[in-house]
């Protein structure tokens, strides 16, 4: 399955001149930039791990393209997105956020039923990794 | 109007009789309102012959402390504080014998935190009053010391987002169709195709509570199973906005829990439940982690036209206050009543942390909303993916766009259609932030996208060219009325 979290994932995969587009709108809205990935796609694994700190004193959108592909090559087999975060007062939130690399096959998610009271079913969501 | 009435005062003042409202002090044209002071516009028309000072007069003292007659009682009273003041009276250009009237209100005149109170007051009679031929209220300023007396949106923009985890892009609805008579399972199904398909949200109609072929607890249960289904074939938060819309509030409160055990984040009403009704489920959402969504149903009766009624841009500003997070507030573009400045103006209400005087827009007063969370305005009523580059021009990221028909009418299936809305979606912003000028690109935008999503080639031959271009009834006073198409 493909997970279509983030805003352009029905789109095909970005090019490397697509992603340094879309981080140059982002720096020039005033966002930092981060990069997190992960090999759990569940929608509500919130927190990602991490790629070194936010970029808050980027100019130019090449220095994230190269982290980037510093965080690929150690990672080729998980999620990578891109966060913007926006510190103006009223937001102090992720303002966009796009997958930028993703496992040649991904995991499906499992939804599994239990029968709760009424006809109510319990339901859970699981990760089951591609095999 | 060039003779400034003046308000008798002393003894005289309070001689039994009738008595000009102006002259009992509800006009004042030196007077400056204070800071604290709730400031409404209104438009009115009075009655041939009857001064326009002397019924903007009429309109301050029927909607504070007067009666038609001089009472003595108002001696017990620190009446001149309580009296509110007409303070300037404006033609309106080009509409002869319409004014715009500005009235001062001081903040002890109503109670804090109730939306029924303050309406009671600022639309309680005077549009019935028989001196004025048609009166409407155009704008009201609330001090931050009356905007802290509600709590606003349970959720707001920012949460929802962060709930959801979706950023950077507007959010996709869609409304199930048929409105009425699908039973419960088949209802699923509508919503299960539209969410696998690539919407974020898929919506009850305002009249689907619990009729006799579809009981509301079938639809809660199927519409959940269907939420669930589209959450693991996609890997996203998905949702589906349940009406929990009734008859009483015992009964609404009995749905917003169910609609909470099945998991649901998110639930509906309609504006005609009542601003009571709305202020009290939205403390309910607030207290569940519930975003809460608003349709406008019935605001059209008052709304729409413009020497007569209430303009929604008030509406917009009290459901903020109420604490709603989604309040459908126009497409412009779509089939419904809306000039695209105008509805702008409302967008910026519901969206903006302070608004400033924009009369083009027609915001006439400046607004500080103390950080009052932003409301989700939602563009839902015959619009479609050939209007995207219209729509994310117009509306920015900040919205839920709703293709009810765009998506359900797809030729090719319900899921097709969500794919084509949302690819037209991504593509347009993909385009916008590279810099792109999708107001006049847009139509090569999708094309270039419909060489390789087919669902999307279909939805812009089978609708690309359907507008809706009529002559807004509603549109600012300060500029000429732009054309969508």
């Amino acid at each position: 399955m493909r997970i279509t979290q983030g805003c352009f994932s029905f789109l095909p995969d970005l090019t490397d001149a697509q992603i340094t587009s879309q981080a140059q709108y982002c720096i020039e809205q005033g966002w930092a930039l981060g990069i997190e990935y992960t090999d759990d796609p569940h929608p509500r694994n919130t927190y990602w791990e991490m790629w070194e700190l936010p970029m808050f004193d980027l100019a130019d959108a090449a220095g994230v393209v190269r982290e980037l592909v510093a965080c690929r090559q150690a990672h080729p087999e998980k999620y990578i997105r891109i966060n913007a975060f926006d510190s103006t007062h009223g937001w102090e939130t992720v303002r966009m956020s796009f997958i930028v690399n993703r496992p040649a096959r991904e995991p499906e998610l499992v939804l599994t039923r239990q029968e709760g009271p009424g006809r109510n079913q319990i339901y859970a969501m699981t990760v089951r990794p591609a095999s | 109007m060039n003779v400034q009435p003046k308000a008798v005062t002393g003894k005289e003042r309070y001689k039994a009789g009738v008595m000009k409202y102006a002259q009992m002090g509800y006009w004042d044209a030196d007077y400056e309102p204070k800071p604290t002071d709730i400031l409404a516009l209104f438009r009115i028309t009075p009655q041939d012959g009857v001064d326009p000072i002397e019924a903007a007069a009429a309109v301050a003292g029927e909607s504070s402390t007067a009666t038609w007659t001089v009472v003595w009682t108002d001696r017990l009273t620190a009446c001149d504080k309580y009296r509110a003041k007409a303070y300037r009276v404006d033609p309106v250009p080009n509409n002869p014998g319409q004014y715009f009237c500005y009235v001062a209100y001081d903040l002890d005149l109503f109670e804090e935190g109730s939306i029924a109170n303050l309406t009671a007051s600022i639309i309680g009679n005077v549009f019935s009053f028989k001196p004025l031929k048609a009166a409407r209220l155009e704008d009201m300023h609330f001090p931050v010391a009356y905007v802290k007396t509600y709590k606003g949106p349970p959720t707001g923009i920012v949460v929802e987002r962060e709930r959801l985890d979706k950023f950077g892009r507007p959010l996709l609805g869609a409304t199930t169709k048929p409105k009425l008579g699908l039973s419960g399972k088949n209802y699923g199904r509508v919503v299960y195709e539209a969410l696998k398909g690539g919407l974020d949200f898929v919506k009850d109609d305002e009249n689907i509570n619990s009729q006799p072929f579809m009981h509301w607890r079938d639809r809660f249960l199927y519409v959940m199973e269907a939420v669930n289904r589209a959450q693991a074939v996609t890997g996203e938060v998905k949702g589906h906005y349940l009406n929990i819309t009734a008859g009483t509030m015992e009964e609404m409160y009995r749905r917003a829990q169910f609609a909470k055990e099945l998991g649901s984040c998110i639930v509906m009403i309609d504006l005609i439940i009542g601003y009571t009704a709305i202020q009290s489920i939205s403390e309910w959402c607030r207290q569940n982690d519930m975003i809460l969504h608003l349709h406008r149903a019935g605001h059209g009766t008052y709304t729409r036209q413009k020497n007569h009624g209430v303009s929604f841009r008030v509406i917009a500003k009290w459901m903020r206050m109420a604490g709603v997070d989604h309040i459908h507030a126009g497409t412009a573009v779509g089939k419904l009543e809306g000039d695209p400045m105008t509805v702008q103006g409302y967008y910026n209400i519901c969206r903006e942390m302070k608004n400033e005087v924009d009369l083009p827009r027609g915001i006439f007063f400046e607004q500080d909303w103390a950080s009052l969370r932003r409301m989700m305005p939602v563009a839902s009523g015959g619009i479609h993916a050939g209007q995207m580059h219209q729509l994310l021009d117009l509306f920015g990221d900040e919205v839920v766009l709703q293709f009810g028909g765009g998506t359900i009418g797809h030729p090719m299936g319900i899921q097709a259609g969500a794919q084509a809305n949302r690819v037209a979606l991504e593509a347009m912003v993909l385009a916008r932030n590279e810099g792109r000028d999708i107001r006049n690109e847009g139509p090569e935008i999708l094309r270039d996208a419909a060489r390789w999503c087919q669902p999307l080639r279909a939805a812009l031959d089978t609708w690309g060219d359907i507008t809706f271009n009529y002559t807004s009834t509603d549109t600012s006073d300060f500029v000429p009325t732009p054309s969508v198409a």
